[in-house]
Formats: C-alpha cells, sequence, structure tokens
C-alpha cells in the first residue's frame, strides 16, 4: 500500500509543456529521498484543464498543482510528501479557499461536467491494463459474452437513445442491428473505429485514445460480438504519435490477458483488431473514404448506396463508429440503457465531450450533459472570455459547422438545436471568438481547409468551393460587391445538393451560418471597405498620430521601412509601402500609432 | 490536395536502407491493405518517398508504379521532396489561428525566407502548417521536430529559430 499517490497527466498538452521530465525527475527526487515504497507516481491522460499545464494532483489531500515545473519538484517531495506541507504558491487558485483545499470536483470547471466517455482520463495510468480491470474494465465485455445474445446487447445500446459523436449523429444501435441482419450470410464482417479525428480545432478522441485506450478495445468487441465480426479496425491519424503508441501497447496487454484474441471469456468468441495510420486527408474521415484507405488506395469517397453495413470495408458488411461513441457503450452495458438515457434531451441522450479552445480562458476538454447551454460551457465551465473582452461567436461542428452568436447562447446543446441555428454538432470543437475575430475571414479560412482537402472527384465540391472562397477572398480585399453576397448564396446551396460526400454537402455552411448572423460585417467590408475587427489586412491602415513624440522607434523597427520623419517631429506611414505587420504598435512607447 | 512536384534532389538511399524496405515488405505484402503501412514504413527509412522508392514498392508488392504514386500523392504526409534537418510546423487549427498563428506562421516564412512545404536551400529548416496537435491550451503552438513552443506570438519566432541555427 502506498500512502500518497502522485498523478501527472501525460496529455499531449501537458507532455508539450514537459511534464515528462516532470514525471521523471519526480521518480529520481523520490527514490532521493528514500520514499519509492511509501509514494506511488502515476502517469495519467489528459485532466481536461489543459490551460494550466503541466498539472499534477497528489492524492490523498488531492491536491491539484498547476503549472508546475521541473525546478518545483523537489520543493513538492520535500515539503509536501515528505514533511505533509502543502505547496500553496503551486495549487490551482480556483482551488484555494479561507477553509483551505477545496476538491477538483467543487471548482467551476469541473462542477457541471459529468464524465462518462471521460471516466478514466486523468484517473488511471492507461499503460497499465491491470487499472483498467480495477475500474470495473473488461466487466461489460464478459457480461455480454456470457449473459447476453448479440441482439440483447444491440437492445440495449438502441434503447440508450445513443448517437453517433463523430458527426452526424446516427443512433448506433440501429447501425448495429443492420450490419447484424442485412447480410446473414456473410462470410467475414469488420468492426471499425473512426479515430481520424480530422476538425482541425479539436482533440476529444485524442484524449480517450491517450487516457484510456481499454475502453475502445472493450467496446470495439462488444460491437464485434453485436454484429458478428471478428476482426476491428482502428483508422488513426498518423498526426497521433501518443495514441498509437498507447493503443499499441493496450492491444497487445488485451492479448495477454485473453481478452483479445481466441475463445474470449472461454465464450468461444473471437475477436482480435489491428492499427492503421492515416496520412493526413481530411476526407478520410468520410466512412466510405476511410474503408477505402484501410485498402490501401487513394481515400476517395464512395456513393451510398450500398452503405457499409451491406458492403463495407473489403465489400464485407462493416459497422463504422467514432471513438467517443464506443468510449460510452461498456457503461452502458454495465449501467443500463435507463441510467444512460435518463441524461440529456428528449432526442439526444446521455453527455458530449468539447474541446474548448480559442478566446476562452479554460481552454481544455470538458463533458457535459446534452442540453446544457452553451453559455454554462462558455462562462461557468470555461471561464468566460479573457482580457476583459466581448464574446462574438462560438463555433462548432468544425469546417462542416457554423458560428453561434450571442443571441442563441442559451440554447441547451443537442443534436437538433444546433442543426436548427444553423450549425451542427459535429465532433465536438467548440471554439470562442471574441471581437477582435472577424467572421468574413473565419469563413475563409474554414472554406480554405474544405478546398484544401477536397478530393476533387466530384465538380460541385472542386469548382464551387474554390469559387465561393475566390468571391470570399475579394470581399476580404475591399473588392467585393452586394450582388455578391447573393451568388455566394446561391453557390452554398447548390453546392451542399449536389456535391458527393458529406465534405462537399457541408462546406458551404460556415459561410452561410456567418451571412445569416454577421452579414453587418459582410456588409461593412463591402460598402464601407473596411473590417470592423481590424483583421482582413488589405482593409487595414495604420496611422501615427499628432500625439507622436518623434522618438524615431518605430521607424527604425519598420521591416519595410516605410515610416519616415525627423527626430523630434510627427512620423509617417507611407501607406504605399506599408505592409500592415502591426510591429509598429507594439515599438511605440506614446499610443501614438493606431489601427483604424 | 494533389502535388505532383518530382523531386530534383538526387537520390541517396543506401543499400542497407533498400533491404530494409523490401525485407518489411515481403514480410508484410500478405496483409489485407498492405500498401498504405508499407509506404509509411518506407517513408520512415528514407524519410521522404522520392520516385526510386515508389519503384521499390511498385516492383516488391507487384503492383503499377502509377498506382504507388496516385497513394502518394493523395495523401499529406506522403513526401515526395526530403524535409528539412529542423522541420518546423505552426499550427493552423481552428484554435490556433482565433488566437493568431497566422502571424507566427507568416513570420517563421518570412524569418527562413521560404514558403510553405519548401526546405532551406542548405536543407537545415523546411516548414510546414499543420492543424490541431492537440495543444490548444498551449495555442499558438510552433513545434521543431518533436518539441512544442506553445503561448507565442510573431516576435518569439526569430529566437526560436535562432536556437536551431547554432545547433
Ligand atoms: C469529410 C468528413 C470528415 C469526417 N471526419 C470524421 C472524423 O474525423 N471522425 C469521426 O468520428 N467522424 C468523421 N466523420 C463522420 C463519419 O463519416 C461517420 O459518420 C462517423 O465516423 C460514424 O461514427 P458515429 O456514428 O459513431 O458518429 C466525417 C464525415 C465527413 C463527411
Ligand atoms: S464532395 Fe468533395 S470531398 Fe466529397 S467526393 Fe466530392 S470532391 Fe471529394
Ligand atoms: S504596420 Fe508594419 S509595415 Fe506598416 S508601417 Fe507599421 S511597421 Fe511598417
Ligand atoms: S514610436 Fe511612436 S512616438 Fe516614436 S516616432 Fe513612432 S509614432 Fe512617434
Ligand atoms: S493534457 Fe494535461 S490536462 Fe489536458
Ligand atoms: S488548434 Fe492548434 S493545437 Fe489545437
Amino acid at each position: 500500500m502506498y500512502r500518497s499517490h502522485v498523478l501527472i497527466c501525460g496529455g499531449t498538452g501537458c507532455s508539450s509543456s514537459g511534464s515528462a521530465k516532470i514525471l521523471s525527475e519526480m521518480e529520481s527526487e523520490i527514490k532521493k529521498q528514500g520514499l519509492e515504497n511509501e509514494v506511488k507516481v502515476v502517469k495519467t491522460g489528459c485532466f481536461g484543464l489543459c490551460a494550466l499545464g503541466p498539472i499534477m494532483i497528489v492524492y490523498p489531500e488531492g491536491c491539484f498543482y498547476s503549472r508546475v515545473t521541473v525546478e518545483d519538484v523537489p520543493e513538492i517531495v520535500s515539503e509536501h510528501l515528505l514533511k505533509g506541507r502543502v505547496v500553496t504558491r503551486l495549487l490551482y487558485q480556483e482551488t484555494v479557499t479561507d477553509d483551505g483545499i477545496k476538491s477538483l470536483n467543487e471548482t467551476n470547471f469541473y462542477k457541471k461536467q459529468h464524465r462518462v466517455a471521460l471516466r478514466n482520463c486523468g484517473v488511471i495510468n492507461p499503460e497499465n491494463i491491470e487499472e483498467y480491470i480495477a475500474v470495473d474494465g473488461y466487466a461489460a465485455l464478459g457480461k455480454v459474452l456470457t449473459e447476453m445474445t448479440p441482439d440483447e446487447v444491440i437492445d440495449v445500446i438502441l434503447k440508450s437513445g445513443l448517437r453517433g459523436r463523430g458527426g452526424a449523429g446516427f443512433p448506433t444501435g440501429k447501425k448495429w442491428q443492420l450490419a447484424r441482419n442485412l447480410v446473414p450470410d456473410a462470410d467475414q464482417k469488420y468492426v471499425c473505429c473512426n479515430a481520424d479525428e480530422g476538425d482541425p480545432g479539436a482533440f476529444m478522441d485524442r484524449s480517450v485514445l491517450e487516457g484510456d485506450p481499454h475502453a475502445l478495445i472493450e467496446a470495439m468487441a462488444i460491437a464485434g460480438y453485436a454484429i458478428g465480426a471478428t476482426q476491428g479496425f482502428v483508422y488513426v491519424r498518423a498526426e497521433y504519435p501518443i495514441a498509437v503508441k498507447r493503443l499499441r501497447i493496450a492491444i497487445e496487454q488485451a492479448r495477454e490477458y485473453g481478452l483479445l484474441g481466441k475463445n474470449i471469456f472461454g465464450s468461444g468468441f473471437d475477436f482480435d483488431m489491428d492499427i492503421r495510420l492515416g496520412a493526413g486527408a481530411f476526407v478520410c474521415g468520410e466512412e466510405t473514404a476511410l474503408m477505402t484507405s484501410i485498402e490501401g488506395h487513394r481515400g476517395e469517397p464512395r456513393p451510398r448506396p450500398p452503405f457499409p453495413a451491406e458492403k463495407g470495408l473489403f465489400g464485407k458488411p462493416s459497422v463504422l463508429n467514432n471513438v467517443e461513441t464506443y468510449a460510452n457503450v461498456p457503461q452502458i452495458i454495465l449501467k443500463g440503457a435507463d441510467w444512460f438515457s435518463s441524461m440529456g434531451t428528449e432526442k439526444s441522450k446521455g453527455t458530449k465531450v468539447f474541446a474548448l479552445g480559442g478566446k476562452i480562458v479554460n481552454t481544455g476538454l470538458v463533458e457535459v450533459p446534452m442540453g446544457t447551454t452553451l453559455r454554462e460551457i462558455i462562462e461557468d465551465i470555461g471561464g468566460g472570455i479573457p482580457n476583459g473582452k466581448k464574446f462574438k461567436a462560438a463555433q462548432t461542428g468544425g469546417p462542416s459547422g457554423g458560428c453561434i452568436p450571442a443571441q442563441h447562447l442559451d440554447t441547451p446543446i443537442d443534436y437538433d438545436n444546433l442543426l436548427a441555428i444553423g450549425s451542427m454538432m459535429g465532433s465536438g470543437g467548440l471554439i470562442v471568438m471574441d471581437e477582435d475575430n472577424c467572421m468574413v475571414d473565419i469563413a475563409k479560412f474554414f472554406l480554405e481547409f474544405t478546398v484544401d482537402e477536397s478530393c476533387g472527384k466530384c465538380t460541385p465540391c472542386r469548382i464551387g468551393n474554390k469559387r465561393l472562397l475566390e468571391l470570399l477572398t475579394k470581399i476580404t480585399e475591399g473588392k467585393g460587391t452586394l450582388e455578391d453576397l447573393d451568388k455566394m448564396e446561391e453557390l452554398c446551396y447548390y453546392i451542399k445538393e449536389n456535391s458527393l460526400c458529406g465534405l462537399g454537402q457541408t462546406a458551404p455552411n460556415p459561410v452561410l451560418s456567418t451571412l445569416r448572423y454577421f452579414r453587418d460585417e459582410y456588409v461593412a467590408h463591402i460598402v464601407d471597405k473596411r473590417c470592423p475587427a481590424g483583421v482582413c489586412k488589405k482593409l487595414v491602415s495604420f496611422e501615427i498620430l499628432d500625439t507622436c513624440k518623434g522618438c524615431t522607434k518605430c521607424a527604425r523597427n519598420c521591416p519595410v521601412n516605410a515610416i519616415t520623419g525627423k527626430v523630434k517631429e510627427k512620423h509617417v506611414i507611407d501607406q504605399a509601402k506599408c505592409i500592415k505587420c502591426g510591429a509598429c504598435i507594439d515599438n511605440c512607447n506614446f499610443n501614438a500609432i493606431i489601427k483604424k | 490536395m494533389g502535388k505532383s512536384t518530382i523531386s530534383k534532389i538526387p537520390f541517396k538511399g543506401t543499400a542497407e536502407q533498400e533491404q530494409k524496405l523490401r525485407e518489411f515488405i515481403a514480410a508484410n505484402k500478405g496483409m489485407q491493405g498492405a500498401l498504405m503501412p508499407v509506404m509509411q514504413e518506407a517513408q520512415e527509412i528514407y524519410g521522404y518517398l522520392p520516385i526510386e522508392v515508389q519503384r521499390i514498392i511498385a516492383e516488391e508488392m507487384n503492383i503499377s508504379l502509377e498506382e504507388v504514386y496516385g497513394v502518394a500523392t493523395f495523401y499529406a504526409q506522403f513526401n515526395l521532396n526530403p524535409k528539412g534537418q529542423y522541420k518546423i510546423g505552426v499550427c493552423l487549427g481552428t484554435a490556433c489561428y482565433v488566437k493568431g498563428s497566422q502571424d507566427v506562421f507568416d513570420k517563421a516564412c518570412s524569418v527562413l525566407g521560404i514558403g510553405n512545404g519548401d526546405v532551406t536551400e542548405d536543407g537545415k529548416f523546411s516548414i510546414e502548417a499543420t492543424r490541431c496537435i492537440g495543444c490548444c491550451g498551449l495555442a499558438p503552438v510552433l513545434t521543431v521536430n518533436d518539441d512544442v513552443y506553445g503561448r507565442l506570438t510573431a516576435d518569439d519566432v526569430p529566437g526560436i529559430i535562432e536556437k536551431y541555427q547554432k545547433m
């Protein structure tokens, strides 16, 4: 028995800010003090509060240390672990109260959260199967294989109301049912997992893979049993090396323990799985493209029907689910459909994980019951907008989604409500924007992404989106006309209706939603030739005010020598030369330069 | 998507590299959908996938060079040209973008004097715009090989690059 546990976050955010060094320093410092039999160090997955990383939690006290550095480690060991004196200066401010330390669950960040998919992230060591087993891991698989028929499994998932977390929200039980029944005499079926996580500003699936890989393995085996498949494939982005490594370790361990392989739990059921790496193509997140890619080809989408439940991977009936979808499955089996469906709204059950980013204090991962409002997520959990700036929009659904303005902040989040306000759930990216973000520029940002990622197979998407981007670019350069707005809208609907796959069908959404809610910003670019947020470079200009002291600093630092003026006289900017880099504003100590 | 440039840099593969690749293919070609894993391993071995390497793959896998080339050009991660000794990546994912990573990227390009996807003449640096690398909490982020720099402004960029210039 250890008297203390030190949990150190090994998630991507904290690893990037040096948590691996902190971990090794902690281990050697503990040895130095002769505490190795009393204190156990555990490397965990993401805690969610990545903004405060690197993060460390010491139990039994539950002290939450944030922004820890290697230099802090000796002090933590000699003061806290040796003498029992908490290092107050490193504590997360929110947890410090007048009468001592508040538990993490009572902080604003965690209070409104409810962790189902992320329940083990930041709690167990993902590289040790025994820690997963100790928290009821593989009990659901055991229950399914020894007590339930495949139809009963599907029934529970159907009744729970679980819908796909990868984007479209298709009922998971329904998908499994189709794959089980559509081709009764299939000689082979496959279970696939979509861990391609293509939304360019999101990392939920990555955190599950890194923090709780066994949950995915267990769920895929359950899905295999339900549909009658013996082989699984996880398609992971190659950009996620830590996730791939932990998943590999987890698969190996599961095989060693007989939880993958032949005759699992002596039930006669065989199931094994493999990992395939993506290679940087967003379209491969689309289900048919993903399967084509696993088959070893250019990842181009195929027309549907036939749907994968009938003809999927290698032409066999297949199920594809998202990582987070799977992460819910073992809990549903253990706790029952009613438990799951008691959370959420009428048509969207359970919880949803969001990657909260952008202009928000607590960037990180949050999991909330469906039906939580955007305002609760942004203001209560996220801690609001930093630097006293004003909220402008929340973006969900990534390149397929839309921007939600302040007037809809009290909308309870679920699949249907988000669609109704012109966005979508998507996989869970939630990016907050403030008054300094230009909505025309954001629409252009997403469209550049989709144009770049279009596979080019069908014309509406390949040509249409390019045209749309040209129109947008024209507007950001102050060369647009009001007729362009109508043209754009028309083009958007044409692309949506005529594209072959989801990429093209949803690509115009960021444009449509910003046109709907922020038309005034488009008009300002077109009529006033002005970018209200001061982002579109072609439309901003820098000017020196009469308060200029003539100190020459700006002129000396302008990269293109656009500023002239004599010492102690007012300086001027040659607009024709200026490249709008903004360096002069930062250089002026007298606030004499403004951006217009 | 759609890259089609063929490397002008002379191919300098060694016999050991070639043997390693051929052995990997022999051991794995029976696997379903083996082409992608084989190409990923080849890129691991050589650092990029010049036409010479694609030819070995086609030959060993008994498929046409067109097919290998088609796959190599479809996926952004297969490099037809060698990368720099220090690979700089600037995240242009949404979370980083709204926090000004475009300025960081532009600055890095102007300091190095190269554009997206290019390599400096001395082969020391290459630069690429990347997508979310999962550290949005540190946005905006820049990576140099495996090192991650977060919470940056454009002004931090010259200092970071200088550090590697001296290595
Ligand atoms: C262009 C495109 C990209 C997609 N990217 C992803 C992705 O990265 N991850 C994901 O889980 N689903 C993605 N999807 C949705 C998948 O096609 C599919 O619906 C989903 O993986 C099914 O799993 P679910 O029912 O559990 O959500 C994408 C769809 C499209 C059209
Ligand atoms: S909609 Fe776009 S990505 Fe999808 S098949 Fe057509 S061209 Fe390819
Ligand atoms: S914005 Fe940049 S280029 Fe323009 S005047 Fe200022 S420093 Fe010079
Ligand atoms: S830095 Fe400011 S005060 Fe000095 S010359 Fe430039 S504008 Fe004038
Ligand atoms: S990566 Fe450490 S808290 Fe998210
Ligand atoms: S968007 Fe840059 S790390 Fe996530």
